[in-house]
């Protein structure tokens, strides 16, 4: 009998290790997606001031946290992915009503504003972040989005460009089971 | 053969030497020698976190720049090295950290491979203590082949004739 047993056992460690294998394969996973360890915590300390020629305010911690529930964007007008995701930005604050605060990563004023002048700006207070910023949000790169609560806390954190089919089935919920 | 040494070595060293210096720009570079080295040695255990495999010493990124800079900010404020790496678990989690640490979600990463060579000697152990309670000697001879077996090896000896 444990004889049997044990000439099963290289089948068992090939089932193991096959599995396993399928696991890292699988379209599901993703090796750059990060895990983030700032869900439920509380804005990260910074004060950030204002993108000349924007025309709305910067961003501090002091801003986040005031009875609302806000959207915090990371984007930089050198990255492609943030000019694919600003239209859905746009019609997510727009539809919704949730403010829209932004965190200018590593850019350069003029051609912030070109670029929202180009495009439009969704956002009602953006922050001019030479680096620092992004890493006390844990943020690895643009675009990466948060939503924070009325008290202050991150609630959500998304690496890479809110397509809609993020938006519809993670933010849109949590916006309105924050704002009930 | 010697020159083809010299010059594969002549091709070779100025690489480990890139190598070794790292992404480290001259105007990171800390003034004390001693808080540099410590700066070096983390940088080298801290993963550029946009470059998978990559530490923040050797990666050209910007947020490995961003990092090695924080990283000397804190040691010349004071910081331990323990305080330095916490400091950016609490942002990145494990993840930021090249050595993952032991704890019961790691365990198998640390145990798994002495598991799996324990399993391997006791398989091996077991294997040959079988062989060992099993006959370990053919069957002796019987008299008449022991004649026949002698009659054959004078034969074929040619010393003998």
């Amino acid at each position: 009998m444990t004889k049997r047993l044990l000439f099963l056992l290289p089948v068992l460690i090939f089932l193991v290790v096959a599995g396993y294998f399928l696991w890292g394969l699988g379209p599901e996973r993703d090796p750059k997606n990060i895990p983030t360890v700032m869900i439920d915590r509380p804005t990260p300390g910074f004060d950030l001031a204002a993108v000349p020629g924007v025309g709305v305010p910067g961003l501090a911690t002091a801003d986040l946290g005031k009875g609302q529930v806000v959207l915090v964007n990371f984007f930089a007008s050198w990255c492609v992915p943030c000019r694919a995701e600003h239209a859905f930005l746009t019609d997510l604050a727009e539809e919704t009503g949730v403010p829209l605060y932004g965190i200018n990563h590593r850019d350069k004023p003029e051609d912030a504003a070109a670029w929202l002048a180009e495009l439009g700006n969704p956002y009602t207070r953006i922050g001019a972040d030479p680096g620092r910023a992004a890493v006390e949000w844990g943020v690895t790169g643009v675009p990466e989005t948060f939503v924070v609560d009325r008290e202050g806390r991150i609630r959500y954190h998304h690496r890479g460009p809110l397509v809609p089919d993020v938006i519809e089935r993670q933010v849109k919920p949590l916006l309105e089971e924050l704002r009930s | 053969m010697r020159h083809g040494l010299l010059k594969t070595l002549a091709c070779v060293l100025p690489l480990l030497l890139a190598g070794a210096a790292g992404a480290v720009e001259p105007d990171e570079v800390l003034d004390d020698p001693v808080l540099e080295q410590r700066a070096r040695d983390l940088s080298a255990e801290i993963r550029c976190v946009v470059c998978q495999n990559e530490s923040i010493d050797s990666s050209n990124a910007e947020i490995a720049r961003e990092l090695r800079l924080l990283v000397r900010e804190r040691l010349v404020a004071g910081d331990s090295d323990r305080q330095v790496l916490d400091y950016l678990v609490a942002r990145y989690g494990d993840y930021v950290l090249l050595r993952p640490p032991m704890k019961p979600t790691t365990y198998l990463l640390w145990f798994g491979p002495f598991v799996m060579l324990a399993l391997g000697a006791l398989g091996v152990f077991v294997y040959f203590r079988q062989l060992r309670a099993a006959p370990a000697q053919p069957p002796r001879l019987s008299a008449e082949e022991e004649v026949r077996l002698a009659r054959l090896l004078d034969e074929e000896d040619p010393t003998k004739e």
